[in-house]
C-alpha cells in the first residue's frame, strides 16, 4: 500500500505573525518557515506505518513554488520515499488544492492518504474532507490513533464528546490531530540522504486540474488586543475584585 | 436567498450552538429553514419549530445518520441543498468533519469558522491562531459556512412555528461504520456554552491533582477546561481541551491555572470577557491577557480560592 501525504510550508508555529501596513495580508517576509505542525504529524505517522510493515512506500507531495523544496526537503529527511511538487506560483484555495491532491493519489494508486487536520496559517480545516468527497472515499478526521486491519483502516477521532472510534474501506483519506504521535528529529545524514532522493514535478495543467479562485480576501486586521489587567496580592482580594469589580460572580 | 443551518444535536436535544449559528443566518439576512439530521430525532425537530422566525424543518431520520458520519451526512445534505443560497452550521466537531466534504460535492468553497457577517457574501474570520482577523468575500453560488459559536448571541427560541417536513432521502454511503465511542457524561456545563470556565495545565502537576481544577470550577458551577499540555500529560480527556486545536471559548470568566500562556492556548479563550491567571511565573505570558493575576503555588492558592468562595457564593 502506497501512502500519499500532502505537506503545506507555513509560518514556523513559534513565530509571531505581522500584519502588512497596508492591512491586504500578513506579512511573510523574512519569516522562518516551516512544515505546517499537522502534516508533519501525517508525515510521522505514515513512516510509522511503512516501518511496521503495512505501507510500501511514503510519498510526500507538496503545493507551491520552488521555495517549497525546504519543506519537501524536510519530510524526505524524516524518511520519505520521495516526493511529487506541484508547480503553482500562489496557494490555490482549498477546492483546487483538493483536487490537484485528488490527481495525484489517483496517479500513485494510493491506498491512504495522510495529511494533516489544518493548516496553522489559514486554520480552514477543510482540504481532507473535500478530497474525501471528491474522490468518493471515507474519512477519519481528526485522528489520534490510526491502526490497518486488513482492509480497513480503524481511526480513534477526537470529537467534541470525547472519541469516537470508525472503521473505513481502503482507499481512505485521514486527517491528522496533535496527539497522534511526536514527529522524529532529523540528524544532518538524513537530510543530506534527502537530496539524493527523487522530487517529481507537475503542474495543474499537467493533471487536468483548472486554478480557479471564488474566495477573496479584502484585509486582515490584528485582533482586538486586550489589555493586561492587575495583579492581586490575595486571594481575598480576588474574590473581593470578582464579585464587586467584575460582577462576575 | 435562502439560507439552510445543520443543526447540532445529540438525537434527543436540540445544542444551544445551533442557536449562534442560527444568529448568524439572521444576520446573513435571508429567511432560514433547519435541516436536522440523525436518528430517532423528533424531538430534536420539535424543538428546531420553534427556534424564533424558522420557515421550515427537515428531518432526515435515518439509520445511516445516527452519528451524522461525515460521508453520509454531507451526500444527505447534497440531495437536499437546491434552492438555499447559504448552508450554515456551527462548527463542532461533526460540523467541522462533514461541511467541506459538502462543499466538495457541490463544487464550492467553504468558509470556515466565521465571527462575523458584514453582509450576504462577506464574512469575517480568524486566522492564524487569531492572530489575524480577514475578512473575506465569496462569490460562490452556494456559499457553504461553519460558525464559531462563541462569536454570536444566542438566537431567540420558543416563539417559532416551523413546519415539520420530514425527507426521505437520506444516503447511506457504506463506507465507514461507528466501532465505539467514549463519550464523557459530565454534570457539569458544557465547555463551548459555559459562562465560567476553570482551567488547569501543566502546572497541575498530576491527574490527581486536577481535583483541585474540579473542585474551583464546582464551586463556580463553570466548565472544566485544560491545555494542551494537561491532556497530553494524562491529567485529564481530549475534549476539555482549550485552544488553537481544542474548543474555543468565551465565556463571563475564564480561570486559568497553571498555565503558561502559550499563543496556542490564547487563541481559544482570549474573547473571554475576564480572564483570572494564577501562576507562580509572574513573568507567564498569561499575565499579558489576564484581568486579575495572582502569583504563587496553585497548590495553596486554589483550595483557599474554594473555600473563601464557598463563604461568599
Ligand atoms: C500546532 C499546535 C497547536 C496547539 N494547540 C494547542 C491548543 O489548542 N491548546 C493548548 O493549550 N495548547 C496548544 N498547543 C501547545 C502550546 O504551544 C503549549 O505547549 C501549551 O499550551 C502549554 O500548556 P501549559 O500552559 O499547560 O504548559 P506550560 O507551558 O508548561 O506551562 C505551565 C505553567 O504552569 C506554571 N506552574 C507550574 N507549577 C505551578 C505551581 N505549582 N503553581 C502555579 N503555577 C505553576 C508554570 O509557571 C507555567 O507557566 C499547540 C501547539 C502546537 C504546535
Amino acid at each position: 500500500m502506497k501512502i500519499l501525504v500532502p505537506v503545506k510550508r507555513v509560518i514556523d508555529y513559534n513565530v509571531k505573525v505581522r500584519i502588512k501596513q497596508d492591512c491586504s495580508d500578513v506579512d511573510l517576509s523574512n519569516t522562518k518557515m516551516s512544515i505546517n505542525p499537522f502534516c508533519e504529524i501525517a508525515v510521522e505517522e505514515a513512516l510509522r506505518l511503512k516501518e511496521a510493515g503495512t505501507a510500501s512506500e511514503v510519498i510526500a507531495v507538496c503545493i507551491g513554488p520552488k521555495i517549497v523544496k525546504e519543506q519537501i526537503l524536510a519530510a524526505l529527511a524524516m524518511g520519505a520515499d520521495r516526493a511529487i511538487r506541484i508547480d503553482v506560483e500562489e496557494q490555490p484555495e482549498p477546492l483546487v488544492i483538493a483536487r490537484l491532491l485528488a490527481k495525484v493519489a489517483e496517479q500513485e494508486d494510493a491506498g491512504l492518504i495522510m495529511m494533516g487536520k489544518q493548516a496553522i496559517d489559514s486554520d480552514n480545516n477543510q482540504v481532507g474532507q473535500m478530497l474525501a468527497g471528491i474522490m468518493g472515499r471515507p474519512q477519519g478526521t481528526f485522528a489520534s490513533v490510526v491502526k490497518i486491519e486488513g482492509d480497513e483502516a480503524l481511526v480513534t477521532r477526537e470529537v467534541d464528546g470525547g472519541l469516537q472510534t470508525v472503521a473505513l474501506k481502503l482507499p481512505a483519506i485521514v486527517t491528522a490531530d496533535l496527539r497522534l504521535n511526536e514527529p522524529r528529529f532529523t540528524k544532518l545524514p538524513d537530510i543530506m540522504k534527502a537530496k539524493r532522493k527523487p522530487i517529481a514535478e507537475t503542474t495543474a495543467a499537467d493533471l487536468g486540474v483548472e486554478v480557479t479562485s471564488t474566495q477573496q480576501q479584502l484585509s486582515v486586521a490584528a485582533p482586538a488586543t486586550r489589555q493586561a489587567g492587575i495583579k492581586v496580592a490575595s486571594v481575598d482580594e480576588l474574590v473581593d475584585k470578582l464579585k464587586n469589580e467584575a460582577k462576575v460572580i | 436567498m435562502k439560507t439552510l443551518v445543520i443543526a447540532s444535536h445529540n438525537n434527543s436535544t436540540l445544542s444551544p450552538v445551533t442557536l449562534a449559528a442560527v444568529s448568524a443566518a439572521l444576520k446573513i439576512g435571508a429567511s432560514f429553514d433547519i435541516f436536522v439530521a440523525g436518528k430517532g430525532c423528533a424531538t430534536v425537530a420539535e424543538e428546531a419549530a420553534k427556534i424564533d422566525g424558522v420557515s421550515a424543518v427537515l428531518v432526515a431520520d435515518h439509520d445511516a445518520l445516527e452519528y451524522q458520519a461525515a460521508e453520509n451526512l454531507a451526500a444527505t445534505l447534497q440531495a437536499n441543498a437546491e434552492g438555499y443560497s447559504h448552508i450554515v452550521a456551527p462548527a463542532t466537531s461533526v460540523m467541522k468533519d462533514a461541511l467541506p466534504r459538502l462543499a466538495a460535492l457541490l463544487g464550492v468553497g467553504q468558509i470556515s469558522d466565521i465571527t462575523g457577517v458584514n453582509g450576504e457574501a462577506e464574512f469575517v474570520r480568524p486566522i492564524y491562531a487569531g492572530n489575524a482577523i480577514a475578512t473575506v468575500t465569496s462569490s460562490d453560488a452556494v456559499k457553504v459556512i461553519t460558525v464559531r459559536t462563541s462569536a454570536f448571541d444566542a438566537a431567540p427560541t420558543g416563539a417559532g412555528t416551523g413546519a415539520i417536513t420530514a425527507v426521505d432521502n437520506a444516503v447511506d454511503c457504506g463506507l465507514s461504520r461507528v466501532v465505539s465511542e467514549e463519550i464523557a457524561q459530565s454534570e457539569r456545563p458544557e465547555l463551548a456554552s459555559a459562562s465560567i470556565v476553570v482551567s488547569g495545565g501543566r502546572g497541575v502537576g498530576s491527574e490527581e491533582n486536577f481535583a483541585l481544577i474540579e473542585k474551583l470550577a464546582d464551586r463556580l458551577n463553570a466548565a472544566l477546561g485544560a491545555s494542551r499540555a494537561a491532556v497530553d500529560a494524562g491529567f485529564i480527556g481530549n475534549d476539555h481541551q482549550v485552544g488553537q486545536t481544542g474548543k474555543i471559548v468565551a465565556p463571563d470568566l475564564y480561570v486559568a491555572v497553571g498555565i503558561s500562556g502559550a499563543i496556542q492556548h490564547l487563541a481559544g479563550m482570549q474573547g473571554s470577557k475576564v480572564i483570572v491567571a494564577i501562576n507562580k511565573d509572574p513573568d507567564a505570558p498569561i499575565y499579558e491577557v489576564a484581568d486579575y493575576g495572582l502569583v504563587g503555588d496553585l497548590h495553596d492558592l486554589v483550595p483557599e480560592l474554594e473555600a473563601k468562595l464557598a463563604s461568599v457564593l
